[in-house]
């Protein structure tokens, strides 16, 4: 198959054409032959994606909810059935409805801050000023920035006897906060390090998209004498909402999914402040050797996103419609 | 917007403070880190950021008492087949979905579609179990072979490939043209900026992969960088600062350079993505 892709051979070339021109000769046998021949193509092409496909997202998905029902041993193989057991005792557990309710939280604030601060940047980055250029590289430069070097970055920023933000508030006569070791403080700290990371792709989105509205539209409101607010909120906002949408639904989903930055900066601590539902399921199945009680966990993880991202779907698909 | 209106000059002072100001809030953690790595750790825990001791030496205690070197060159190797496979198998599997007809297509892509809704770390327990029964963990295939397609790189060629005429196709097929050479001749050449920016995708994707490389490789030998910064930083804690920044600094600026160098490609793959 690969030699034909690259084979450049003229002589090559002529003998394939030469054994898949007769096929055209006779009408009948050739549709039958032609639908043979482009399921046996299909099954080439798709085959080895749906082969992965298959073995790393399919067949886990029925055995996380297969596994949700059971009650398994440390190896993960599943030993006594129990039903709805593991749901009802997560939905019962106020340690799970803590982190349910802690992550909510830091999805909503990661959110919020990630849009209205990708709105200003993009905003900002569309005027007209000398060495704009600049500045729009430096906005999308946490693009680059991987999870790890952001928890670095700014595990020393929060850090209580090194950090930056310590010494700050010793020179205002503030007093010291203790980011990483005080609950509602060690939140703050991750939520500010999480839409410091997204900031420079969803800024990158955001100005691509206003870049995209008709300046004639500005143009016409400049000559009614529009405030430049005013022609955010009214032009640029409802012209872009489109992409506000699509970025919102990504963030959210993103912070659902947020792992690194947590076991990097907190490790779900203090006191199982930012212990957000991705942690937990690793530290019940990994650290704590409970796969059922973790795929269980996994179960509601998933339906919560796959909510998340069916509700994208459709809105696309209706846009696609007008 | 128009030249010949330029805003009064005190809104102008407004809109570059403004920019300066949120500049600097971008910048900060790099530019501390940066600082920082310059800086004996003996000074950075006194809690200084000056020192008249501002040197190299940081980057040289971690290139050589550290495996980041190594760390980084298994990231390469990871990423680097990740992304070329994920080309090859998205761009298959989206050429299935436009340009052969079989019976139940629509189907089939629906269910693709689908499974971007499941997230991969709802995913992870048994993914864990196949990988161990395979004999993969700890080995650069455990990486590589989970993502070796994605639902949504297939979905975004389907996209591009969609753009390709028809008729193309057809005249194509009158010509004796078989689906390998019409994939390989026409359909790839034709949607070069998606497939480069599905690679700058993968690559991305899987350089800043976090969970699964740590729940799956024990040794440094395979360990990718991010959790070989784990790694260090876990063993390092509130030692050696200076030398912990070193090494996010050797990780971060390869990566920066990447970007700056794609970033054209990259915004204008994105938006095409984004307002399909």
């Amino acid at each position: 198959m690969d030699t034909q892709i690259t084979n450049k051979n003229p002589q090559m070339r002529y003998k394939q054409r030469k054994e898949e021109k007769p096929l055209m000769a006779t009408g009948l046998s050739y549709n039958k032959s032609k639908a043979l021949r482009d399921r046996l193509y299909a099954l080439i092409f798709l085959g080895p994606s749906l082969l992965v496909l298959i073995v790393f997202v399919f067949f886990p998905m029925f055995r996380t909810l297969y596994l949700s029902f059971f009650l398994t041993n440390n190896l993960g193989k599943p030993t006594v059935f129990i039903g709805f057991a593991n749901y009802i005792s997560l939905l019962s557990s106020s340690a799970y409805l803590h982190s349910l309710q802690a992550t909510f939280i830091y999805v909503i604030a990661v959110s919020c801050l990630t849009l209205t601060l990708g709105l200003l940047l993009a905003q900002t980055a569309s005027q007209k000023v000398r060495g704009i250029s600049f500045f729009r590289t430096i906005f999308s430069g946490t693009m680059g920035v991987s999870v790890s070097v952001a928890a670095i970055f700014w595990l020393f920023i929060f850090n209580p006897s090194v950090g930056m933000l310590d010494q700050l508030a010793n020179l205002l006569h503030l007093p010291a906060i203790n980011w990483l070791t005080q609950p509602g403080w060690a939140m703050t700290a991750v939520v500010i390090s999480t839409v410091w990371m997204n900031l420079g792709f969803t800024f990158l989105i955001f100005f691509g998209a206003i870049q995209s509205v008709p300046s004639t539209l500005y143009e016409a409101a400049q000559i009614e004498g529009v405030s430049k607010i005013y022609q955010f909120f009214h032009i640029t906002l409802p012209m872009i909402s489109p992409t506000l949408f699509f970025v919102s639904i990504i963030t959210l989903i993103e912070s659902f999914k947020s792992f690194g930055l947590i076991d990097l900066m907190t490790a779900g601590g203090p006191d199982n402040a930012t212990n957000l539902l991705v942690y937990r399921i690793y530290q019940d199945a990994f650290l704590s050797g409970n796969y059922g009680l973790a795929s269980t966990e996994s179960v509601i993880l998933a339906l919560i996103i796959a909510f998340f991202t069916f509700i994208q779907f459709k809105v696309l698909e209706k846009r696609v419609n007008y | 917007m128009n030249k010949n209106i330029t805003p009064p000059i005190t809104q102008r002072i407004g809109q570059i403070f403004l920019l300066l100001l949120l500049a600097f809030f971008i910048l900060i953690p790099f530019l501390l880190g940066f600082w920082t790595s310059l800086l004996p750790t003996a000074d950075i825990s006194k809690g200084a950021l000056w020192s008249s001791h501002i040197s190299l030496s940081n980057y040289y205690t971690a290139i050589t008492q550290t495996p980041i070197i190594r760390y980084l060159f298994n990231s390469l190797v990871i990423s680097f087949f990740t992304m070329a496979v994920q080309l090859l198998f998205c761009s298959m599997s989206a050429y299935a979905f436009v340009f052969i007809e079989f019976k139940g297509r629509d189907t089939l892509f629906y269910i693709f579609l689908a499974t971007m809704m499941l997230p991969f770390e709802a995913e992870v327990i048994p993914n864990f179990v196949t990988v161990r029964n395979m004999g993969l963990l700890n080995h650069y295939a455990v990486m590589i072979i989970p993502f070796l397609t994605s639902a949504f790189g297939t979905f975004m060629l389907r996209q591009a490939f969609m753009q390709i005429p028809k008729e193309l196709r057809e005249a194509s097929e009158i010509e004796g043209l078989s689906h390998w050479r019409f994939y390989a001749k026409v359909v790839l050449p034709y949607s070069r900026i998606s497939l480069f920016t599905l690679a700058a995708y993968s690559f991305l994707a899987s350089w800043n992969q976090y969970l699964w490389p740590m729940l799956t490789t024990f040794s440094d030998s395979f360990r990718p960088v991010q959790d070989g910064l784990r790694q260090l930083q876990s063993q390092e804690t509130f030692n050696n600062w200076g030398m912990i920044q070193a090494s996010a600094a050797i990780v971060v600026i390869p990566t920066l350079i990447v970007l700056f160098i794609g970033q054209h490609y990259f915004k204008s793959g994105l938006n095409e993505g984004a307002v399909k």
